[in-house]
């Protein structure tokens, strides 16, 4: 009797290859696949690795300290997404505030100094704070006051570098004591750049703290229904806030590790544009915009993909200022391909071409 | 009342014979319906009915299967909203859909606006929205911005709106559930106003008094069947309600119920509510006692406020008046994870935008009710997880291809039990079920129906919301009906029968012929 009822399941029916196709990491996976191919067939060096100043350097290295800012903000990005379904436009901001915050606490009153007026720590502190301040304002908008993420991180994305310009004084600072260049260049006597290792280490905490905690299921479950959330216990508030402050403190990193690979805090140019690189790397790990359920490894090989493009593009002699045309056929790809119009005409376009093989067959069964 | 004698014989609206299917389902069987103008004609049904389908296949939102539509003696065939506006057949839906940030006026006439030069006219737009408001009786300025009225007098003016149109047919989808008694009044006398002028009115509503206060004929409609025409004086209430829900009475003896009430003498009910009332919900305020190992049946049809009682006990509709108290002891309930903390287990109606987390896989969707009662930082392992899954799909026979299968790829009936699951992995004291067996098949049905016993027995108190008369009738030891969001009684024992609760949900003056 039972039996009768039951509908048939999807998932079995479907064929191997289609559910490759729509597994959250391939499209990533080829994308990076197809960039690093390009490289091998143009750059003959692309793996090749040596040692210059006691650093391990090369293509690849390089690619992934040039990605860390991106990869660090992304991160934060990934959760903001998946549970608001809105994005953070003040992460760039955020990491021109923090990195003002560290600066001035270093480098006191002065412009250009090459002496501490502060623990480089605590320094690292204070910055970390600022952008977990700064994620504490756009939390606070969006989960109680119930704004639009979009709108209420404009706020900061509007204001922010105007506030990291009042902390600095207005200037551009130079942090010269060497010290300062451990976090974005090099510890002295550790051959990988330091940057890798932050951001490969945050990449972990991040990781563990979603997986160890119930944070990353409660993130996808008020991503995914927020009502229904509500009535099995979860304080979506919270939840909403507690991503947004990761997200500050994050980028607040990112900020951190930026200035110091350049050993100045500019805060018209640090993180300028990031959050769209950010945005784009959610996207592209295979992450729904809309929120819900979310994947940290794709969102990381979106962002290692983008600065691969980006780092491949200009080694084909490709102009800083043409960059964004191809990052915008990237995009439009992308949402194309994943928009639920295009999925259901290749739907149809597959069900077409497989129900004219049945009518040959003599079957013209139009309700199947 | 009937000022329009003329076409008396003929109905200026004839729907024969439509039949509109969706992929599973027979939304509408072989229905017909006439409306006459001049008319109020109550379009009633429960949940699944075919109201809607049959409203929004006149409108030109769904193209029908099957059938014909004659208006005014032509046949015509309305393919979309737009054709049924040229029809002249207007609807106005409960929630208003007018813009709130503009004047009345401009409502009125947005899209059609009067012009003199190709530029609006803006004097005389809002000299003929005066003359409209007036004619219709509805004390609203044309200057005035929309959202400066309550919602009845924008559901008025969007009613004015409609009519204006020159609409010969107007449908009103359930236009009284956000209204006070005040403002329903005002919109009856609009409805009667119009009638008068030969406008033919569809009238949606779940609230029995007024189709009795208002209407001249009632089609009902159960399972996208047609039950019958009548007209309202020949309908007692009674036996409108036992149309509306069907009445199979089945061999009730099947399951064995506890019905003997004196085995709670003395005893300290789980839950006990005095005077409980939601702000939210205009749910009348109610006192409501639940003991161990009983299962308490609320009947009432759709929208009698059966839901929003046990929402305002579960704290998801937060309570501003009366009293709760949990095994004697009072108690505040703030938000869900406290009514969790406390006992309390809630299967909500609504199972896709309450229930599931569609995306979420089988197990997750297990888990997380006790999850969340843990808290974020006590996370269960894996394999915990995975024991309660396995545990749980054992036990409800839920059939899934495995744990980490996406929810939403399981049947309705099989969804239903992960939430069954996940609520009684928290194991409640206190269970509230609402609507556990909507729209899932017969076999699973009465699975649920069992455990539902079964839980009882174990010493759970359950509170038990159905459309069906006669599922409740099978499981219950006590029912509380509910009329027009208020409880109006209790019924025990002897009074459990098919009879009584058609009786008490009706409501009326007795008038059972």
């Amino acid at each position: 009797m039972r039996n009768t009822e039951i509908k048939p399941v999807k998932i079995d029916s479907e064929p191997f290859f289609k559910r490759l196709l729509s597994h959250r990491l391939t499209f990533s996976l080829v994308v990076l696949l197809v960039v690093v191919v390009q490289n091998i067939i143009t750059t003959p060096d692309f793996f090749k690795i040596s040692m210059t100043n006691g650093l391990i350097s090369g293509y690849i290295p390089n690619i992934l300290d040039e990605a860390s800012e991106l990869v660090i903000v992304t991160l934060g990005m990934t959760l903001v997404i998946a549970v608001s379904g809105g994005v953070d436009l003040s992460v760039g901001a955020i990491m021109a505030i923090a990195a003002s915050f560290c600066g001035l606490l270093l480098n006191g009153a002065e412009y250009r100094t090459d002496v501490f007026h502060n623990p480089y720590i605590l320094a690292l502190f204070v910055g970390l704070l600022g952008g977990g301040l700064c994620g504490v304002f756009n939390g606070f908008l969006v989960s109680r006051l119930k704004i639009q993420p979009m709108i209420a991180t404009l706020i900061l994305f509007t204001a922010g570098r105007s506030i990291a310009k009042q902390i600095t004084h207005g200037q551009t600072i130079y942090i010269m004591n060497p010290v300062y260049k451990w976090l974005g260049v090099q510890i002295p006597g550790v051959p990988i750049r330091t940057t890798i290792l932050i951001s490969i280490a945050i990449i972990i905490l991040v990781t563990l703290v979603t997986k160890l905690t119930s944070l990353g299921l409660y993130i996808q479950s008020v991503g995914i229904n927020g009502s229904a959330s509500r009535l099995v216990g979860l304080n979506s508030r919270a939840i909403k806030f507690m991503a947004f402050v990761i997200c500050g403190v994050l980028a607040g990193a990112a900020g951190l590790v930026g200035s110091s690979s350049v050993g100045s805090v500019n805060s018209g140019e640090l993180g300028l544009s990031i959050e769209m690189d950010a945005i784009l790397a959610v996207a592209l790990g295979g992450n729904d915009l809309f929120g819900g359920k979310f994947s940290i490894a794709g969102a990381v090989i979106g962002a290692y993909t983008i600065q691969a493009i980006t780092t491949t593009l200009y080694a084909m002699n490709v102009r800083a200022d043409q960059l964004n045309v191809f990052k915008a056929v990237i995009i439009i790809v992308i949402i194309v391909a994943s928009s639920d119009v295009f999925k259901e005409k290749i739907k149809r376009f597959t069900r077409h071409l497989f129900s004219k093989n049945m009518s040959l067959g003599g079957l013209s069964d139009e309700r199947q | 009342m009937n000022t329009t004698k003329h076409k008396q014989n003929s109905p200026y609206l004839m729907m024969n014979d439509i039949g509109k299917s969706f992929p599973g389902v027979r939304a509408l069987d072989h229905v017909d319906f006439r409306l006459r103008s001049g008319d109020i004609h109550a379009l009633m049904g429960e949940n699944g009915a075919g109201k809607s389908t049959l409203v929004k296949v006149l409108t030109g939102v769904f193209s029908m299967d099957e059938g014909s539509v004659i208006l005014d003696g032509d046949p015509v065939s309305i393919r979309s909203p737009q054709d049924a506006q040229k029809h002249r057949i207007s609807t106005v839906y409960q929630e208003v859909n007018l813009c709130p940030n503009i004047t009345v006026a401009e409502n009125l006439f947005l899209g059609r606006e009067p012009r003199s030069m190709g530029l609006i006219d803006w004097k005389q737009m809002n000299i003929k929205a005066a003359e409209l408001l007036h004619e219709l009786n509805i004390a609203a300025a044309p200057t005035a911005q929309l959202d400066s009225y309550s919602i009845a007098i924008q559901q008025m003016i969007a009613i004015a709106r409609a009519v204006n149109t020159e609409c010969r047919i107007l449908i009103l989808d359930e236009p009284t559930s956000s209204l006070d008694a005040d403002e329903v009044e005002k919109l009856f006398s609009l409805m009667h106003q119009l009638k008068t002028t030969g406008v033919g009115i569809i009238f949606i509503t779940h609230f029995i008094e007024q189709v009795y206060e208002v209407c001249d004929r009632i089609t009902v409609l159960r399972n996208g069947k047609l039950v019958g025409e009548y007209e309202v004086e020949n309908l007692p209430r009674l036996q409108l309600v036992t149309k509306m829900m069907g009445k199979e009475i089945e061999n009730l003896s099947e399951l064995d119920v506890d019905r003997d009430e004196s085995r709670f003498a003395g005893e300290v009910p789980i839950i006990e509510a005095r005077g409980l009332s939601s702000g939210a919900s205009k749910v009348a305020p109610f006192d409501l006692k639940m003991y161990a190992s009983e299962v308490v049946g609320f009947a009432g049809l759709l929208g009698s406020g059966r839901s929003e009682l046990v929402r305002t006990i579960y704290g998801a509709d937060k309570a501003t008046q009366g009293q709760l108290s949990i095994k004697g002891k009072s108690v505040k309930i703030k938000n869900p994870l406290d009514a969790m903390k406390k006992g309390m287990a809630y299967l909500p109606e609504d199972r896709k935008d309450d229930g599931i987390f569609e995306d979420l896989s089988v197990r997750e969707n297990i888990i997380i009710a006790l999850q969340a009662k843990h808290g974020m930082f006590k996370r269960m392992t894996r394999k915990e997880m995975e024991a309660y899954a396995d545990e749980y799909i054992k036990l409800l026979s839920i059939k899934t291809p495995n744990i980490e299968t996406p929810i939403k790829t399981l049947s309705g009936g099989n969804q239903q039990k992960v939430i069954l699951a996940r609520w009684l992995l928290t194991n409640p004291e206190f269970m509230i079920l609402d609507e556990p067996t909507r729209g899932i098949d017969v076999g699973t049905k009465t699975e649920i129906q069992k455990l539902i016993l079964k839980l009882a027995g174990e010493g759970k108190s359950v509170a038990f919301i159905s459309s069906e008369i006669d599922e409740m009738l099978r499981t219950c030891s006590r029912m509380v009906v509910m009329r027009d969001r208020q409880k109006v009684g209790e019924l025990t024992q002897n009074q459990l029968n098919q009879n009584t609760i058609m009786r008490t949900i009706a409501g009326g003056e007795g008038n059972d012929a």
